[in-house]
Order: structure tokens, then sequence, then C-alpha cells
């Protein structure tokens, strides 16, 4: 479930609060939103993709939380990792268009 | 309506879609595409909202070509019970290519075929969403987000529009309309199976409170193989799986479509079982990895490589959201027997197309994107004939629980925890597998007299229209659903498609008919037959 909303990265833009099917963000006047209800979140990470800034990090257990530290998740990649590899943000190619998906079909019957 | 605050939204317009999956866009883009001026409500966002958004999703899309059409159509015939039916499979099969088309056209970045020509048989979600919601905007549709539908209104007429919940506007949302497209998906119980937990089968309730049926209901026990750390239920690529005891010997005869049992009846006896994608020939995982993109999240991010490592996996429901079952469509509109009620996507029954079993995938794809068309045609041109008559209607609420706008005075308004019992209470008589995977006419008798109470505990009990009001009205969906889903099997009988029954383990060939469900406090079953013969349709690779 979501874990972290970057104090530091986080630009007040709200998109995760619009995006998040379970509504799990609310906005902050003059502020930055905060995750309002952790344990509605479904561990859907749609929140990671829509964010510019890489503030969010979701961790994969759906069911229990646990502590993060911003500065591993950042030097392991992780932070911003899931949208780069689906290739959304400015001069990223989509991964839906990837030569892979076609060789992969070819390869199998995906 | 009468308690109307200052923040409550009132509309007025021809076709209300609820649900803003692929089923409700396609919808909403087909009907005001038909002249038809559309609200579409989302108890999320139309775009990230459900299961397809955050998974990719293979299509059945099948150029019309007689030879490889006969070989899709046979694909899943025989799994799902002989209980598809051609002519819906051909109407759906041509609607999806045209759709899959017009995606090209419309921008979605296709990979490449060898020839340099987009190949359209599969959807990455989040892309797939996102084109979605920009095109039903484009086409003037007005988009409520987070704004869950409470009930339906209706009139001698039909139905006429519906009520909801603004979850961070504040306050209510009513649209009237001539026509409501039921959009809102299957039901998987909050089992956090990706995407699903906003999938209650609150549609269902809806449209049972309508007076509308269901079909298949008996085809809701969807188990989907997870990693027991993960909500990712992406199950395609466990065919490359072995599966293995704590000690490493090899569970016989676990896989991931037939061999699915073995691991449920381990998972019984409380034994772990590991998984490891150790049968994927090594030049693939390249291709693997970019094919499923969110399949290798959990593990990237444990550190784990699924291709080397043995990890623990578990069965989680999916219920009729990979099941066949939902509301019962009577026409290639999509159309239930109430008028001004249609059904899409897999709030819809998909019997018609994959029988009692489905993959998900490609098929429920397909059918999402053709339904929803279907239905959104459907729903303007029944608008057109409606003409005036629509001004002039009086609507009342349909919800068969007390909804309120106060929780002042109202001492049996419910309270969040005891909404998180009943909840519980639901899970407890649909996640075992031996209940609902595995049925019995003993275990199913008994799980309805708990969920009888408990339909009868939820019925006494008043919600008010807020956030709370909502979970509450999800519940009560959930404990119908699960009613449906037990009443239906008890009456099939024998085992056919994913519907399993212990005590009778093999297909009666004189059981080959539809069971339509209806009714909220005495649920009835009908037998319906099903419109054609058995077709001699091979099983081909589609």
């Amino acid at each position: 479930m979501i874990e972290l909303l970057s104090q530091e990265k986080c630009i007040s833009c709200n998109q995760c609060v619009n995006v998040c099917p379970t509504n799990v963000f609310e906005k902050v006047v003059d502020g930055i939103p905060v995750i309002a209800r952790q344990s509605d979140c479904q561990t859907c990470f749609m929140c990671e993709l829509y964010c510019p800034v890489d503030a969010l990090y979701v961790a994969p257990d759906s069911e229990a939380s646990l502590s993060v530290s911003e500065e591993e998740l950042e030097s392991s990649g992780l932070l911003g990792g899931y949208r780069e590899k689906v290739g959304w943000g400015p001069g990223r190619t989509p991964v839906s268009k990837h030569e892979y998906m076609y060789q992969l079909a070819v390869r199998t019957s995906f | 309506m009468s308690a109307q605050q200052w923040n409550d939204l009132v509309l007025d317009t021809d076709v209300l879609v609820i649900g803003g999956g692929p089923a409700g866009t396609w919808a909403a883009l087909t009907a005001a595409g038909n002249g038809a001026q559309v609200v579409l409500v989302d108890k999320g966002y139309c775009g990230s909202s459900g299961a397809t958004a955050p998974s990719g999703t293979g299509v059945w899309y099948v150029k019309p070509d007689e030879k490889l059409r006969e070989e899709a159509k046979g694909s899943r015939y025989t799994l799902g019970g002989h209980l598809a039916e051609s002519r819906w499979m051909d109407q759906v099969l041509d609607r999806t290519y045209e759709n899959m088309n017009k995606l090209a056209a419309w921008g979605y970045p296709f990979p490449l075929d060898d020839s340099g020509s987009p190949y359209k048989r599969g959807l990455q979600g989040p892309e797939y969403m996102k084109l979605m919601r920009k095109l039903v905007q484009k086409a003037g549709v007005k988009i409520l987000d987070h704004s869950p539908a409470v009930e339906l209104l209706a009139d001698e007429h039909g139905v006429g529009g519906a009520t909801g919940v603004r979850l961070q506007a504040g306050g209510t949302w009513t649209v009237r309309a001539g026509a409501v497209i039921i959009a809102t998906g299957g039901c998987a119980f909050l089992s956090k199976a990706l995407g699903t937990n906003v999938l209650t089968g609150d549609g269902y309730l809806f449209a049972a409170e309508a007076g509308a049926e269901l079909s298949g209901m008996e085809f809701s026990n969807a188990y989907a193989i997870s990693p027991t750390f993960s909500s990712v239920t992406k199950t395609a690529y466990y065919r490359y799986a072995s599966f293995y005891y704590e000690d490493g010997t090899i569970v016989e005869g676990a896989g991931s479509t037939r061999g699915r049992s073995v691991i449920a009846r381990n998972l019984l006896q409380g034994r772990q079982v590991y998984a490891r994608l150790d049968q994927a020939p090594e030049d693939i995982h390249h291709l693997l990895r970019v094919g499923q993109t969110n399949f290798f999240l959990p593990f990237d991010r444990l550190g784990i490589n699924p291709f080397t490592d043995k990890f623990p996996v578990t069965l989680r429901l999916e219920g009729t959201v990979r099941g066949t079952g939902g509301i019962h469509v009577i026409d290639e509109n999509c159309s239930t027997i109430v008028p001004g009620l249609y059904a899409a996507g897999d709030a819809a029954t998909r019997e018609f197309i994959c029988g009692g079993f489905t993959g998900g995938g490609s098929h429920n794809a397909a059918w999402a994107m053709s339904s929803g068309s279907f239905a959104g045609g459907g729903a303007a041109n029944y608008v057109k004939k409606l003409g005036e008559r629509n001004e002039t209607r009086r609507l009342r609420g349909l919800s068969s629980t007390t909804l309120t706008h106060r929780k002042t005075g109202v001492p049996e308004a419910l309270t969040a925890s005891r909404t998180q019992e009943r909840i519980e209470a639901v899970k407890d008589e649909v996640t075992p597998y031996d209940r609902n995977l595995f049925r019995t006419d003993e275990g199913l008798a008994q799980s309805l007299g708990r969920l009888d109470d408990l339909w009868q505990d939820i019925r006494g009990s008043v919600s008010t229209r807020d956030a709370e009001g909502v979970k509450a009205r999800e519940t009560a969906a959930m404990a119908a659903t699960a009613r449906w889903m037990y009443r239906t099997a008890q009456e099939r009988t024998e085992t056919r498609g994913m519907h399993k029954r212990e005590d009778y383990p093999k297909m009666d060939a004189s059981q080959r008919y539809r069971l339509v469900t209806g009714g909220l406090d005495d649920i009835r079953v009908r037998k319906v037959e099903v419109a054609e013969p058995i077709a001699a349709l091979k099983e081909g690779a589609h």
C-alpha cells in the first residue's frame, strides 16, 4: 500500500488526490496533500504513474503497512521506477509501443 | 430529494453511464456519437478505476477471416461448457475489430509488426484508459469523478436516473436521465486483487432493485494466482511456473489453468505452495519483462527474481470480475428487462461469448468494448423515442435499504465498525476455497443461512448519503451478490465451466441451460434455454 508521499518532492499538484480510485489522499489548503485513508489503498500503483515528480511510493504488500526510507528508495531507483518502465513522463516512449510487445507475441501466444 | 443542500448537484441528461472503466467509457462515447447528451459517473476516477486500468490485457481481436474466426470462437467454447452463442460471438468479434481499429486511428500507441502496421492484440491499461478519458471528454460527456451512485431512480415507465454521493466535492448528486447504463464491473469482494476494490457488485444490486435479473451467477468463483505478498493478480505468466513445496519437491498436477485446484487443496491443508517461473526460456525473459511491466513490480521492489527464486503464492478471489455471471441482457443492445436500463462490461453476463469460463483478459476486454458500444447505441436510440415524455417524470429512489441525508436523529445509522463487521461476514462466506471454489450442497446451504440473516440485518438498517453510507451500500451489494451466487450454485447440480460441485463432479448434458436469477428478499432462479444447439467448434489458438 501507499507508504510515502515525499514532502521534499511534492509540488502540490494534487494529481494523486484526483486519480486515486479509492480516494486515499486528501487535499490540504496551502499545503501538500496527505495520505488520509491508507487502509483503503488497493495497491494498484496508479498514483505513482500520474505523479509528475515521482514523490509517491507504493509498497507491494497490500495488507500490511511497513515503514520505508525515502533515501533508500531513491538510491535503489525505486522512486519513479514504475513510471519510467511504463514510459510516462517527458521524453519517454510509452511501453505499449515497445517492439518487445510484438516480439513476445511472435514467440508466444500472448 | 427534498433535503437539498447547497453543494448538492442536480443534472438532467439523455444518458447516464455509471462506471468509467472500458465498458462505461465506450458506452459514453457511443451514446454521445449517436447524438445523446451524456453524464458519466465513477466512484473513483475515470481513467484509473477498475480492473483494466492498472493492468495489461490481451484483446480478442481477430481479423474477419472465416477460418480465424471459427478458431477464435472455438477457443473457450468447450471450457465454457457450451453456453456461448455463435451469433453473439460474431457480433462481439466484429465490434471489437472495429473498435480496436478506431483506437489505432485515435492515437493509441500500438507496437508495430514486421510490416510496420500496428499490432492490435493487446492493450496496456494505463495508456488505454488515459486515452478513453480524453476521448470521452472530447465527445462532450460530463464526467463526475469520485461520485459513487447509491441508488437508481424510476417511475412507472422505467428507470430515469440515479443519485449518489460526491466524495470529494461534498453533498450528493442526482442525475435525471432518459436511460441508464450500468457499467460498474463485477464483484471481487474487496479481495485487493489488482484494481478490483472498487468492484463491489453495486450495479447488480441497483439492477435487481429495479427489477432486472442476473444470469450465470454460479460462474462467480474465479481465483487468481498471486504472490502472497502482493496484489498483482496477473496470471498469464504462471504458465511458465513450476510449483514447489517448502522442501523443494514438486507439487504434482499444480498449474496455472486446470491445476489451480491442486494449489487450492494444498493451501486448504495448510501447505504453502511456492512458484518459480523456471520454465520460461531464458531468451524471452527480457520480452516478458516488458510485456507485463506490472507483473514484475512487486518482485523488483522486494529484490526477488521470479525466474530463479521461489516465492510463496496464494489464490486471490476475483469473484465475477473474472467469472462470467452478471446482469441478464435480453437483446443485442444489452437491454435489461427493465425499460431504460442497460448493462455492459463485467457488470453484464459474459456467458454469451464465453459460457461458464473465462480466463479474463482477451474475451473480457472484447466484451467490455463491444457491449459498451452496444449499450451506448441502444440507450441513445431509446432516449430519442422517449422524446418529450422525459420532461415530466416523477421519479423515486429504488434503494432496498433506507437512505437518509443526516445521521442526527437516526440512532440506527450504521457506524463504520458495524459495516466492517458485515464486510468480514460476507468475505467469510465467499473467500474460503472449500466454500466457493469447491462447492457442496451442504456448504452452500450453510452459507446461505448466514447470508440470509445478514441480508435481513442490512435491510433493516439505515445508511447516510455520505462516504460511510456508500460503504454500507457496497456491503449490501456484496451480501446480495453472495446470495445470488450461492442460490444459483445450488440449482446447478453438476460441474460446468468454472462452477465446481464436489458432490456432482461431472457435467450433466441435461443441464445445458442458463440460470437466470432475480429478487432481493426472496431469490428465484429460472432456467432459460441456450438459443443455439451445441456448435461443432474446434478449440483453436485464439
